[in-house]
Formats: C-alpha cells, sequence, structure tokens
C-alpha cells in the first residue's frame, strides 16, 4: 500500500509549485486596537458574562474562603472539590469553618475515583490566569496541581479571579503572556455554564458540564 | 465504482411539501440571519476581521505541505501520535485498529463533520463496538438513525414536540415531556453515565496550529472536553485544510466561526489540547492520536480557483443565508454537507456524475458570498462547477458526466443566432410572429413549463419599438 503521509504531501507539494496561492499579509491592527479603560473592563466582563447565565459575587483576599461557603450553603451543594496543592487550595483549607460542606481533596488520578466525581460531587472550585473584556471569558490552564475535570464535572463551577487580572481580548492575552513558546497540555476558555441550543433554539443551560458558573471577584 | 446519481430534485420536492419541516427551517434561520448581523454591526469591525480571517487560511493554504509537516512534528513531539489517510476507509481503520488495540467497547463523541465523512458511526458498530453521539444536537439525529440537517445544529429540522416523542419512544426511562429544560436534563443524565465509562472519546478539530501543535476545540455544551478528557484514549479528526500557521492566528478564525456560527462573541468553551496527561497531572487522557484526512482535498488543491473550497472554517453561516438550503432544508441534499458549502464541497469529493445536480440547487442570489468569513467565492466556484459537469477535463471527478448533446446544440444554435445579425433579424421575427403558438409541451420547452408559466413572445421585437422611436439602427 502506497504511503498516505508522502503520498499526500507530495501532491499537496507539486499543485502548489505550480500554482502558488496568493496571499495578503495578515494585518492584526482590529484586534491590537480593540481595547477598554481598565475601569470598563470588569464591568464589560461583568456584562457579557451574566447575559449567558454566569453569576458574579464580590470578596477580598481576607474573606473569599467564607464568601465561598455562603455561596455554597445558599445552593444546597454538600461537597466542594478543590485541588489542595494549589495556593487557593491551602487558603480554603485554612479558612473553612465548622459545618460547611464537605471539602474533597483532588488529589489523586481520576481514575481512582471517577465514578464519585460523577456522581457525588456538587460543585467545583478553580482559580483563573484572569478574563477577557472582549468575549467575556476566563482564562484557565489546567495542570497538575488544579486538574481539568475540576471545571467540567461538578454541577456548579465556583472561579476565582482577581479584581486586576484582566485582559481585553483572546489575542492580547495569548500574545502578551508568550503562550506560543509553551503551551501547557490543557488551555481553556471558559465564558459561562455549559448551554445548548439544539431543542428548537432554546437555551438550555446544564447540558453536559456545569449548570451553574459562578464567578468569586476578588478585590 | 459506479453509482446511482443522487437525486437532488426528487428529495427537495418531497420536502418542499413538508409544511412542519418548512416552519421549522424557516423560523430558525430568520433568526440565525439577524443576530448574526448584530454580531457584525459594525461595519469597519467585520470587513477587518474577515480581511484578517481570508489573510490566515490563505497563508495556511499557501504553506499547506510545510504547516502540516511542521504540525506533525510538534504534535509528535508533544505526545500526540498522528496518522495520515487518504480515504474515508484508510482513517476508519486507523480508528479501528486503535479501538481494537485497547480493547474499546464504547465511543463518545464530540461534533465531528470529518466523521460523518467517514460514516464512521455505522463503520464502527459493523465491528461490535458502540459509538455514541454526545453534543444533544447528534445525539438526538443519532436516536432517529438520521444525519445532521445542518453542521452547527444538526437537529434543527425538528421541533420540540418531534423531540418529546422520540425521547419517549427511545429513551427508557423517558416521561413524556415538552419542557426544553427536563429534555435537556435527561440527556445530560444518559450521556454522563457513557462519558464515564466510554474507553475512547472522538473529536472533530476546529483549527489545529502548526508553531505549537496545539489541537482547537469551540463548543458549548462540554461534551467536547468530556471526550477530550474523561476517556483514557482521545481520537481527534481533521481533515488536512484545518491547519493553521501560528498560534495567533486562532483568535481571530474562532471569533468569525462562532460569531458567524451562532451569533455568540464566543462559545462557552473553548478547548486547547496540546498532550495527552503529563506525569503528575491527574486526569486527561493517556493517548491523544491526530487522524489527519484527505478524502479528495489534495484534489481539490490541485486547481488554482477550486482550491478556494479549503479556505472554509465550516461556520455554517452559508446554510443560514440560503434562499435554497432554507426551503429543502438540510436533508434533502443527502450530504453531511449541505447548503452552499456543501453543493460546492461535496461534488469535487464525491465527483461529479452522482453530485452533478448541487451546483445547479442554487439562485446565484450571493447571499453567502456576502457574509462569508473568510470570503470564499462561493458563487465563482459554484459557476465553475457547473461548467465543470458538463465539460469532461482532469480538474474535477468524473467532470462531463452531466455533458448532453441537445443542451450542447442548444447553446450552439444561440451562439450562432446571436452572432449573426441576419439570423438574429429572422428569428426574433418568427418567434414574435408565431412563437407563442408553440406548445407548453414540446420537448425542452416542457423542462420549463412543468413548473412555471409559458413565457409570452412580445407581438413586435425590440428593435422594431426602438425604430418606432426614431433610434436608428447601428
Amino acid at each position: 500500500m502506497p504511503d498516505a503521509r508522502s503520498s499526500i504531501l507530495a501532491s499537496l507539494r507539486a499543485s502548489r509549485d505550480a500554482h502558488p496561492v496568493e496571499t495578503v499579509a495578515s494585518d492584526f491592527t482590529v484586534l491590537r486596537e480593540k481595547r477598554w479603560e481598565p475601569a470598563e473592563r470588569l464591568e464589560r466582563v461583568k456584562r457579557m458574562m451574566e447575559a449567558v447565565h454566569t453569576e458574579f459575587v464580590d470578596a477580598t483576599e481576607q474573606d473569599w474562603p467564607a464568601v465561598v461557603q455562603a455561596v455554597l450553603r445558599e445552593a444546597g451543594a454538600k461537597t466542594l472539590l478543590y485541588a489542595p496543592a494549589t495556593d487557593a487550595g491551602a487558603r480554603l483549607e485554612s479558612g473553612w469553618a465548622e459545618g460547611g460542606p464537605e471539602l474533597v481533596r483532588y488529589d489523586r488520578p481520576v481514575d481512582e475515583f471517577k465514578e464519585e466525581m460523577f456522581t457525588g460531587i456538587d460543585a467545583g472550585i478553580t482559580q483563573t490566569l484572569g478574563a477577557i473584556a472582549d468575549t467575556g471569558s476566563l482564562v484557565l490552564w489546567p495542570g497538575a496541581d488544579e486538574p481539568r475535570l475540576l471545571s467540567l464535572v461538578p454541577h456548579i463551577h465556583i472561579a476565582l479571579l482577581k479584581a486586576d487580572a484582566l485582559y481585553d481580548t483572546f489575542w492580547q492575552v495569548m500574545t502578551e503572556n508568550r503562550w506560543a513558546e509553551g503551551m501547557p497540555t490543557n488551555a481553556l476558555l471558559i465564558s459561562g455554564p455549559s448551554k445548548t441550543a439544539d431543542i428548537e433554539q432554546t437555551l438550555a443551560y446544564g447540558v453536559h458540564g456545569p449548570k451553574r458558573l459562578i464567578v468569586v471577584v476578588i478585590h | 465504482m459506479a453509482h446511482a446519481e443522487i437525486d437532488f430534485g426528487k428529495a427537495s420536492r418531497a420536502a418542499l411539501k413538508d409544511p412542519q419541516l418548512r416552519a421549522n427551517f424557516r423560523r430558525a434561520m430568520d433568526g440565525l440571519m439577524s443576530k448574526r448581523a448584530a454580531q457584525f454591526a459594525d461595519s469597519a469591525e467585520w470587513h477587518a476581521m474577515r480581511a484578517l480571517g481570508a489573510s490566515v487560511r490563505l497563508r495556511a493554504l499557501s504553506k499547506l505541505p510545510e504547516l502540516l509537516e511542521k504540525l506533525e512534528e510538534t504534535c509528535t513531539r508533544n505526545g500526540i501520535t498522528v496518522h495520515w489517510a487518504s480515504t474515508t476507509d484508510e482513517a476508519n481503520a486507523i480508528v479501528l485498529e486503535i479501538m481494537l488495540r485497547v480493547n474499546a467497547k464504547l465511543a463518545v463523541k464530540g461534533k465531528s463533520m470529518v466523521s460523518e465523512e467517514m460514516h464512521l458511526n455505522a463503520f464502527l458498530e459493523k465491528h461490535g463496538i458502540e459509538a455514541l453521539e454526545a453534543d444533544l444536537g447528534e445525539y438526538i439525529v443519532q436516536l432517529d438513525q438520521e444525519m445532521p440537517s445542518h453542521i452547527i445544529m444538526p437537529a434543527i429540522h425538528k421541533n420540540t414536540k418531534q423531540i418529546a416523542q422520540l425521547f419517549r419512544e427511545k429513551i427508557k426511562e423517558a416521561e413524556y415531556t415538552e419542557d426544553v429544560a427536563q429534555l435537556t436534563d435527561l440527556a445530560r443524565r444518559v450521556l454522563r453515565k457513557k462519558f464515564m465509562n466510554a474507553d475512547v472519546g472522538i473529536s472533530g478539530v476546529n483549527a489545529a496550529v502548526a508553531e505549537t501543535g496545539t489541537l482547537c476545540l469551540v463548543e458549548n455544551e462540554g461534551n467536547g472536553r468530556m471526550v477530550t478528557t474523561v476517556p483514557p484514549v482521545h481520537i481527534a479528526l481533521m481533515g488536512l485544510e484545518k491547519v493553521v500557521e501560528k498560534l495567533e492566528d486562532v483568535p481571530p478564525v474562532l471569533s468569525l466561526l462562532t460569531r458567524s456560527a451562532t451569533a455568540q462573541p464566543i462559545t462557552t468553551y473553548v478547548n486547547m489540547i496540546t498532550t495527552p496527561r503529563k506525569h503528575g497531572e491527574k486526569d486527561g487522557p493517556r493517548e491523544i492520536h491526530l487522524v489527519i484526512l484527505d478524502n479528495g482535498r489534495s484534489k481539490i488543491y490541485a486547481d488554482e480557483e477550486l482550491r478556494h473550497t479549503l479556505r472554509c472554517i465550516r461556520c455554517g453561516a452559508c446554510m443560514n443565508h440560503c434562499p435554497v438550503y432554507t426551503r429543502v432544508g438540510g436533508h434533502a441534499y443527502q450530504a453531511p454537507y449541505p447548503g452552499p458549502i456543501g453543493k460546492i464541497l461535496i461534488p469535487q469529493i464525491e465527483g461529479l456524475g452522482t453530485r452533478g445536480a448541487m451546483p445547479h440547487a442554487c439562485t446565484m442570489c450571493n447571499a453567502c458570498v456576502e457574509i462569508c468569513p473568510v470570503q470564499i467565492p462561493i458563487a465563482n466556484l459554484m459557476n465553475r462547477l457547473r461548467e465543470e459537469a458538463v465539460h469532461p477535463g482532469p480538474a474535477v471527478k468524473d467532470a462531463g458526466a452531466q455533458a448532453s448533446k441537445a443542451e450542447a446544440l442548444v447553446w450552439k444554435g444561440w451562439a450562432a443566432t446571436f452572432s449573426s445579425p441576419t439570423a438574429y433579424r429572422m428569428a426574433t421575427t418568427v418567434l414574435s410572429a408565431v412563437g407563442n403558438a408553440a406548445p407548453a409541451s414540446l420537448p425542452l420547452l416542457k423542462e420549463w413549463t412543468s413548473v412555471r408559466v409559458k413565457p409570452r413572445f412580445a407581438g413586435r421585437t425590440l428593435h422594431d419599438l426602438a425604430r418606432d422611436r426614431g433610434i436608428p439602427d447601428a
């Protein structure tokens, strides 16, 4: 059997060399110039994300674990999956008052507790790298310390957002932070709770991922 | 292998008689068009963005062989296994081989149009492997053993009542409800069990970045993240044109895609996958495979004009704006890609023998050309394929298959008449005198009059009338 790889590449190369494709320079000005005043960014993030059912609560560096606890109590959540290896995880443990929802550590491979994660967890909490004003999106780089499924499987996703970690556009985030020099296992933008409009164009939230996304803005 | 010609005409006539179907499409397409227009209300921004989008796609096509090699190199370095497939049969065989090696019984799928090209579900089923669609719309059409009728909204042809009935019939624990939230929740419960137990996750690719070896996926539901994160093995399927050169090319492409497709500034999730689970990481697949599929694309690339078909980012906006698609719906095309993009892509992949009718299912209204976010000259390509269909040549599979001696003769006569003043004068004089006496059932004329009123010739020719007004003959 002829090798698919070499025959595909040879064919493409011959075609392209016979008739080169005319190109025009890529002008990124339209993205470079998309800017908001720093004060406007958070307002815009909120407005865009609230339009797709994201909820926002305010907190401070000191009181956010208590704020999270209050939010979860109100939501009736009994369990919170968290990443103990992160700074936020450590703060959560030390600031967690008695009688709050049970803290469940995500400190082992998912393969060891898949069923529990899918059936026994109400909420998950993650940090974020910031938010994007243009589209109203949270930026997450999950990894070894903060696993990917924390923001996907639990019915409620609590995301911590530092009020000064705000960007204008997705393009700005990746170019200013030089993402191209080293991409993580998984990079995510999250712009709301899971949703679908596949049944007669009617919006419904919580189809596969979280039903609620609650952003805790840390001032 | 010879196949019978696929009868678009018959299928579209049947679709036109279904008032429910027409109402479902009309309602959905009207909503999508107005919402998309609101997304691009700033005309200067729209023009700058689509010029940028087109430039990114053209640059990728101009370096296509190098970028695919680079993608293979970066992916391999990242730990992703890259496979190449010339045909859908080869791609299916690659997927099956991976499945058998890991002893897979259940695969969960995110939306992938390439997998529709491959008829992957049926293929895996034949080999005893369940392939379950997890995108809600795809899940609905799979339950009803149908094909998607739209590349972005697969179940757009059904209304809530029809879906409610389908769920009651096909899902054991279902109680009848027309409440969309409850129907969605039912699918959530059924599919979450499947995500948890699946051996393999299969996804498409919206853009693959050569620079970093990153696979980008956009979606709203979370099923795409589920299938690429929960099962131990992830297989990503991409058409070879899906590569972009740089990571910074991704934001404009995805922005144009989501705004054009569903009028969202961005989808709920943008999922960028670069490596399998690394040492110390607690979730994510341990293996990622990328299957790069040709299936006729390298032949499309060979033609200087037709290769612009490969700019497409699969937003589906051309469908939403197509007066033909809106009236006949997606199923009439009997193809994974319906609407304008389907009408230029499918005949090139499958050949003009079976698909010669598709480029004719177009009114040349240019609506798709105006809204295409990467400026594909769809109408020009449609016209080119109409010509290819009647002139044998090397550019397109089965070119010339639709050639008709009668039609060629008519055009020859037409050309002769219009290039000779004497012949033209004679013809118009005769037609204005006795043309109206020709019966509607005359061969050739019948093709027109079977669905339209017979045109009436005026009693006097235009030249005659002009002379009356004192305009001299040239």
